[in-house]
């Protein structure tokens, strides 16, 4: 018999029942609510007059519409200027008082993404069924979890009874073989997979990264890659465990400790794939092949590397294609065969759950250390992931590398990379973003987003348009 | 959860490949903590002129002539008949709660992003998959006709064109059984309590530091 894929033994170890019709039940673990998709959830377990299964697998945070200016920020809930956005973080703030939910609350040191403070507090534990009403939830398969988003009717569901009503996924692997060039990073590598297999390519896969180049990644590296695997279309973004992923967890708030964690260790090396497991597809990348990555249209797959061109769409004989490429050229104010270098950029954005950890600030510090933003950039922001984040950064000095070179420093949450709160673009703009959606209006009705490495950004920052982030710095700087 | 059996209705077609829910719903729509009152923000941008805002009388905005769902013809479609990939990006439900309260019951497509087609079912829409071919013929068959109308059946699995034309397409049978008979899923689950029971307390003892002490996060673990 063949050997078990990394999400087989995941799935297995957490099956309650399996119907004959397919469906299962699957027992959740650990369960993250922001404020945005969890109201609706609530409300419907009021009203069928129903508690929550088990209120300590429940970790809550506002991070969407927060405002991330410490000036509106101090004032609390309260003081939140938007009035919906106030109603949305007050409503989360009650339904976690009410059911006795542990919220990092906006004045709570620990308060970030989502995405960012499960791994950061040690509450995304290794071989953990993870889930949230959020579809980057694929983040924390980083950590050998199996991990995905959920609507809001699967919110009640899992509040109500712990479990997921699910159907087992097909098994993908992505396999990276391989070193990086210096200067290129994990984002180069999500952004580069999703244009290899398009944003549908991983539709009913769970798809395993594997292979030497995924190995040498850091954990922050394997977050921003599991982070991007639904913009390839796959719910599940997993990671095998390793010695690093246990050095990170280690220690961490939530993390276990003493006996228990030992067991744990013994538990979690465990979790990869058997060296026989059968995969339902493979594709293989050579990292040494990938240049930094820069979107140029509507959606993840629509990207290129910085030193190409945007497409053509004469030259595309799919007729659905085709009319895509036009649409988003349209959309972007891009011409065809347009250099990527000459994009310029009106706003830079530095944050998200896919790049807003302190490796990502180092990186694009490292870029706009000594240098300024271009004149011609309206705004450039640096959003940290976490308060934990923000308060490593500034203990290394990074805000003030950011500040003296013109960006903005701001309080964590999402900010930019979906404008639920006053941080958007305006219609036409153009903007380098370290975010995972390019799509129409994502970043502000008619803004422009292009996807790119913190790195990329802090380079295009200090250019005013694109260029090879590996242009600016000198060869023991990248490496 | 509302029941679907059979549908009859006015199909409109959407003639574009990976239609994100932003696009469904733009997310200055998701700020309310209801589940209604987004069938009128249902494709904003595409379907007004100006920026639609929460709170605004939509009946006096400015509408795009020539988006599909403003067209004399498809008013009063309950069909949507779209591209692969529909549904892609958030996992935001508020996108079948905008399609659904706009008045679409069934959506066609050759493919859904898995989050989004999940989330349908929960919400009495009903998402088939038919193959390029059929979709393409469909797109054809629409626009050829003004009041084009198609029969679903959801017992029997299949889509009925005007001209007899019969497709048939797959479901699971569990998500069936649920939109056939209204089902609500939670109190399914919940017969099962048992048998959740008994799992929690084998998983317990084989990982007992997702419990108690581990894995539970409280405030005074947090706080520690
Ligand atoms: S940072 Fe962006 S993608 Fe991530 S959870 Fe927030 S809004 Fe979603």
């Amino acid at each position: 018999m063949a050997g078990k894929t990394l999400y087989d033994k995941l799935w297995e170890s957490h099956l309650v029942r399996q119907n004959d019709d397919g469906s299962a039940l699957l027992y959740i673990d650990r369960h993250l609510l922001h404020e945005v998709t969890s109201p609706q959830a609530f409300e419907g377990l009021r009203l069928a007059g129903r508690e929550p299964w088990r209120i300590d697998a429940n970790l809550a945070t506002p991070d969407h519409n927060v405002p991330t200016t410490s000036v509106e920020r101090r004032g609390g809930i309260a003081a939140i200027a938007d009035e919906v956005s106030r109603i949305q973080v007050q409503t989360l703030d009650d339904n976690c008082a009410r059911y006795g939910i542990l919220q990092f609350g906006m004045h709570d040191a620990r308060q970030g993404i989502v995405h960012v403070i499960g791994p950061e507090q040690g509450a995304t534990l290794p071989g953990m069924t993870v889930v949230c009403g959020d579809s980057h939830t694929s983040t924390h398969g980083a950590f050998g979890a199996l991990a995905h988003g959920i609507g809001t009717s699967e919110v009640e569901h899992v509040l109500a009874t712990q479990c997921l009503i699910a159907q087992k996924m097909k098994n993908l692997q992505v396999r990276v073989e391989g070193e990086l060039a210096p200067g290129v990073t994990a984002k180069d590598i999500a952004l580069a997979v999703i244009g290899t297999i398009g944003t549908a390519g991983g539709t009913g896969y769970a798809l395993e990264f594997a292979g030497s180049a995924i190995r040498a990644l850091s954990m922050e590296g394997r977050m921003t890659l599991c982070n991007m695997a639904i913009e390839a279309g796959a719910r599940v973004g997993l990671i095998a465990v390793d010695t690093k992923t246990i050095e990170y967890v280690k220690g961490r708030l939530f993390a276990p400790r003493g006996a228990q964690w030992e067991l744990a260790v013994a538990n979690w090396r465990q979790l990869h794939s058997d060296p026989d497991a059968v995969f339902d597809k493979v594709v293989e990348l050579r990292a040494g092949d990938i240049k930094p990555q820069v979107s140029w249209g509507t959606s993840p797959e629509m990207v290129v590397a910085v030193d190409a061109r945007v497409p053509d769409p004469a030259v595309e004989s799919d007729p659905t294609k085709r009319d895509s490429i036009e649409r988003a050229l349209k959309y972007m104010g891009l011409a065809a065969n347009q250099a990527i270098t000459d994009i310029r950029l009106d706003r830079i954005f530095i944050g998200s759950c896919t790049n807003s950890r302190i490796e990502d600030l180092r990186a694009a510090a490292a870029v706009a250390k000594g240098r300024k933003v271009a004149a011609s950039v309206k705004q450039a922001l640096v959003v940290p992931g976490s308060g934990p984040v923000k308060a490593q950064a500034e203990q290394e000095g990074l805000d003030k590398i950011f500040i003296e070179a013109g960006f903005e420093w701001r309080e964590p949450g999402c900010s930019m990379c979906l404008a639920m709160n006053a941080d958007r673009l305006e219609a036409g703009e153009h903007c380098a973003s370290t975010s995972n959606r390019n799509f129409e209006g994502r970043q502000g009705a008619g803004g422009r987003t292009h996807l790119v490495s913190p790195a990329m950004a802090a380079a295009a920052a200090v250019c005013g348009h694109f260029v090879d982030v590996r242009e600016l710095l000198g060869r023991e700087e990248v490496a | 959860m509302k029941a679907f059996v059979r549908h009859q209705g006015l199909v409109a077609p959407l003639d574009r490949a990976n239609v994100d829910t932003d696009q469904i719903i733009p997310k200055q729509f998701l700020k309310s903590i209801q589940r209604t009152g987004f069938g009128p923000n249902l494709f904003d941008e595409w379907r007004y002129l100006d920026v639609g805002e929460p709170g605004r009388d939509n009946s006096k905005r400015p509408l795009n002539p020539d988006f599909v769902l403003n067209q004399a013809r498809y008013q009063g479609a309950s069909v949507l008949l779209a591209r692969e990939n529909f549904g892609c990006g958030s996992s935001r439900e508020h996108a079948p709660w905008a399609l659904e309260e706009y008045g679409f019951r069934v959506l066609i497509a050759p493919s859904y992003a898995d989050i989004f087609y999940n989330n349908c079912f929960k919400n009495g829409l009903l998402p088939i998959v038919l193959s390029d071919g059929e979709v393409d013929e469909l797109f054809r068959q629409a626009a050829a006709s003004e009041g084009y109308r198609l029969t679903v059946d959801l017992a029997g699995q299949t889509v009925v064109r005007p001209d007899g034309g019969v497709y048939r397409f797959e479901v699971d049978a569990f998500r069936k059984h649920c939109l056939l008979e209204g089902l609500d899923e939670i109190g399914l689950t919940l017969a099962h309590g048992d048998q959740i029971r008994a799992f929690e307390a084998r998983h317990r003892a084989a990982h007992p530091w997702l419990f108690g002490a581990g894995g539970s996060v409280t405030d005074e673990r947090g706080m520690a």
